[in-house]
């Protein structure tokens, strides 16, 4: 029996709305530990507004959601976050390295310096993506795909059991995207649970071994196999033909 | 009689300079860009002070060299207690708008301090009506409260109406402007308005700084250094990722409730020095100027701390040199000096800089074409010959032979080829050579690789014909890096010739493992 009885993350009737206009509504789910779950749905589906929601990044209109267990509040040492790439600005004056310590903070709490162990955290983190050579540079100067693998050794720095990530393949180049999935799937291989928000629905089928499709509502949410179907495509796409069509023709080309 | 005519005089000029000022604030609704409304400010705001300080102008006219020297000897000894005063008043103003400026310029909250320190006036004015004297205490509440305001009436037009914030600044900006501009009139016009000192309050006057305002300045930018000393960590985290911070349990709302209430209170502890309508440049202007000088924002804070108390203590001094003429605008124009040095000769973004950059870059360029010439010349002679006279080369890069031997000159100097005598039958001879060095010859390899590379993509992977090519290779040769060019390699199936069926050399630094062993494409002319 695993010190953690609780699930990593319980999702009760979860809605949110901005500017009393619903973005979310009624979701319900249960994530167990060592998942690697995609989120996809349309565009203004609330995907981001989902993750971003259980974190406590904005506010809930109804529902409750427990990490572990607990409210967010108590359980905020235990989550990794990966935002977009675009929320933030790049040419704010900081170094790679004070990005990835960022991922310290949480943990030290308030009037607390990051101390050697922090560093050397940094650094193991920034090493793992490959990115240590440019620590000490500017994150001006990065490439999109630089970018992203600053912001996954900022959430690996977190040393978290469940990561949230926001659009993390989006706009990045090849090795980027191959460092991506080795790193989640060494994450899940060490029992972490990943909510991944993705735009893509043909990798998401091979990526990740849960789906929770979305669109305002939980459409289905299950191994990647039972949701993957055209009825549950249909739900959530509605009448968006071009992308079904080539999802459908993938899932022949696969089970051919 | 005569004091009454020059009071009278004064209250028009006053007046007349009030509905130009109330002109200039609502045309500036409609321009966006902050920095170039306090360029235009700072302008009219010089021309201003000539226009109402006639009187001033007569002096400064009778000025003599002497007693410009005299002033400037009567500063620096400190003999004059208001010479302190306005000097430790100076450097605390210029701390405390130094640091906090930071943080606004890079939270993108410039508007919000121009707009928080216009919306102070109405405060001060009514708290100078409530305590009827120049109470420093009164005055400093009284423009909080209404700072405060100001700050909450932005944020609530923002959410009650399609009024978007920049819209919301401004309206707010210039109609809490106009209202403290309305009392100050009245304060003006009252029978102890002319001593009253209230227009110290538009345009600064440090010289004019009590031990108690000294004492609030004090207290405040002991708050501000302690708040970032200790909540450097999330102050950093929250101004660079919101989201990020909020997911990490910081406190971003009282973070940045905490900010906008130093905001405040440095605002109201400059006017005196600033005056309400400068201050905001001492707020983003050291900041800025600090922003285009590194990047790293331990340093921008100490810079801009710097470079606020420098422009600060030269406003003084300039004020005191000038007799008394208001500190605010001379503050602002040091501070924009230094934001022109440094736009000019910063590290980074300096003109100057850029351009010894671009110089250093085209000298990179024509070092590598020579070197690339050299490759060719090798290249023709099966990469039987080593070394090339210099008229060789000369021909191959069709220029003169003096211009060669200055490039040949140039690669010696960078290491990259030797310039010898060339020998005829083992006796010294006519000619030079030039051989590359195991360094210049790996860089031309390399110039040629991306070259060739280069025209093989395009006409590969983007369908040119081999005659488009050539020019493009030419620029792109340079600046391809060693990542991109190992991709280039993978998605053209490690070649070995390029489209005019000419060998692409091989790099000499080894090969991705696993990936050449099985393509490997040759060394040149083996």
């Amino acid at each position: 029996m695993s010190p953690d009885a609780a699930p990593p993350l319980e999702v009760h009737d979860l809605t949110v709305a901005y500017h009393k206009r619903p973005v979310l509504y009624g979701i319900d789910m249960v994530a167990p530990a060592g998942a690697l779950i995609g989120v996809v749905g349309p565009n203004g589906a609330g995907k981001s507004t989902l993750i971003k929601a259980i974190m406590g990044v904005v506010p809930i209109s109804g529902g409750w959601v427990k990490l572990f267990g607990k409210p967010f509040r108590q359980a905020v040492n235990r989550v990794g976050y990966v935002p977009q790439r675009e929320s933030v600005d790049w040419d704010f004056p900081v170094s790679v390295f004070d990005v990835v310590m960022m991922g310290r903070y949480g943990r030290l709490g308030l009037f607390k310096r990051p101390g050697k162990a922090d560093r050397d955290i940094v650094r193991d983190c920034l090493d793992k993506v490959k990115m240590l050579p440019y620590a000490g540079r500017q994150i001006s100067n990065l490439s999109g795909g630089q970018q992203q693998r600053v912001f996954l050794a900022r959430a690996l720095a977190q040393e978290s059991d469940l990561y949230f990530m926001d659009e993390p393949f989006a706009g990045v180049d090849a090795a980027t995207e191959a460092a991506i999935i080795e790193l989640l799937t060494e994450l899940k291989a060490r029992g972490k649970t990943i909510l991944v928000v993705h735009h893509d629905l043909p990798t998401a089928q091979k990526y990740f071994d849960r789906i929770l499709m979305l669109n305002m509502r939980l459409v289905a949410y299950g191994p990647t196999e039972e949701v993957f179907n055209m009825e549950n495509l249909q739900k959530a796409y509605g009448g968006r033909l071009n992308i079904l069509t080539e999802v459908a023709e993938r899932e022949k080309a696969v089970a051919e | 009689m005569m004091k009454e005519d020059a009071i009278s005089k004064q209250a028009f000029s006053f007046a007349a300079d009030l509905r130009r000022f109330t002109q200039i604030i609502f045309s500036r609704i409609c321009v966006s860009s902050a920095f170039h409304l306090r360029l235009k400010k700072t302008i009219f705001i010089l021309w201003l002070l000539f226009g109402t300080s006639l009187a001033h102008a007569a002096k400064i006219g009778d000025l003599r060299e002497t007693d410009w020297l005299e002033q400037a000897a009567r500063f620096w000894s400190l003999s004059d207690p208001a010479v302190v005063n306005a000097l430790i008043g100076s450097v605390l103003m210029g701390v405390c708008c130094g640091l906090l400026g930071a943080f606004i310029v890079v939270r993108k909250l410039s508007l919000m301090g121009d707009t928080l320190s216009h919306a102070v006036m109405p405060g001060v004015a009514l708290g100078f009506l409530w305590a009827a004297s120049k109470n420093p205490l009164a005055i400093f509440i009284g423009a909080t409260l209404a700072g405060l305001a100001g700050t909450w009436l932005v944020g609530a037009i923002k959410k009650t109406t399609p009024v978007k914030e920049d819209g919301a600044l401004g309206m707010v900006l210039a109609g809490f402007y106009a209202v403290g501009i309305c009392l100050f009139v009245m304060i003006q016009r009252s029978p102890t308005g002319n001593k009253s000192g209230i227009d110290k309050f538009l345009f600064g006057q440090a010289a004019a700084l009590s031990t108690q305002d000294l004492w609030l300045m004090g207290i405040v930018t002991a708050c501000a250094l302690l708040a970032v000393a200790l909540f450097y960590k999330e102050l950093l985290t929250t101004s660079f990722d919101v989201g990020f911070a909020r997911s990490s349990g910081m406190a971003t709302g009282m973070l940045h409730s905490l900010l906008m209430s130093l905001l405040a209170f440095a605002v109201v502890i400059s006017l005196q020095a600033t005056g309400v309508v400068l201050v905001s440049a001492m707020l983003i202007t050291p900041a800025a100027t600090a922003y285009l000088l590194t990047d790293r924002m331990g340093v921008m804070l100490t810079l801009a701390a710097l470079i606020g108390v420098g422009s600060a203590v030269l406003g003084a001094f300039l004020s005191f040199l000038g007799h008394s003429l208001p500190t605010g605008p001379f503050m602002v124009v040091g501070a924009g000096v230094a934001f022109t040095v440094a736009y000019f000769a910063g590290p980074r973004h300096g003109l100057i800089t850029r351009w010894f950059r671009q110089a250093s870059r085209r000298r990179r360029v024509r070092d590598e074409n020579t070197l690339k010439a050299l490759y060719h010349l090798a290249e023709q002679s099966n990469f039987a010959e080593e070394s090339f006279n210099l008229g060789q080369l000369a021909a191959q890069r069709n220029e003169s032979l003096p211009e060669t031997e200055e490039r040949a000159a140039a690669l010696a100097r960078a290491g990259f080829a030797t310039v010898v005598q060339a020998t005829e039958n083992g006796l010294p001879g006519t000619h030079r050579n030039v051989q590359l060095t195991p360094s210049g010859w790996r860089r031309a390899s390399e110039v040629v690789r991306n070259h060739r590379l280069w025209e093989l993509y395009l006409t590969n992977a983007a369908q040119y014909a081999a005659d488009h090519v050539h020019d493009d290779a030419e620029r792109v040769e340079h600046i391809l890096g060693e990542e991109i060019v190992r991709e280039l390699e993978k998605r053209l199936n490690y070649p070995q010739l390029d489209p005019h069926g000419k060998p692409i050399p091989q790099t000499l630094q080894p090969a991705p493992a696993g990936d050449s062993a099985a393509t490997g494409y040759r060394q040149p002319g083996s």
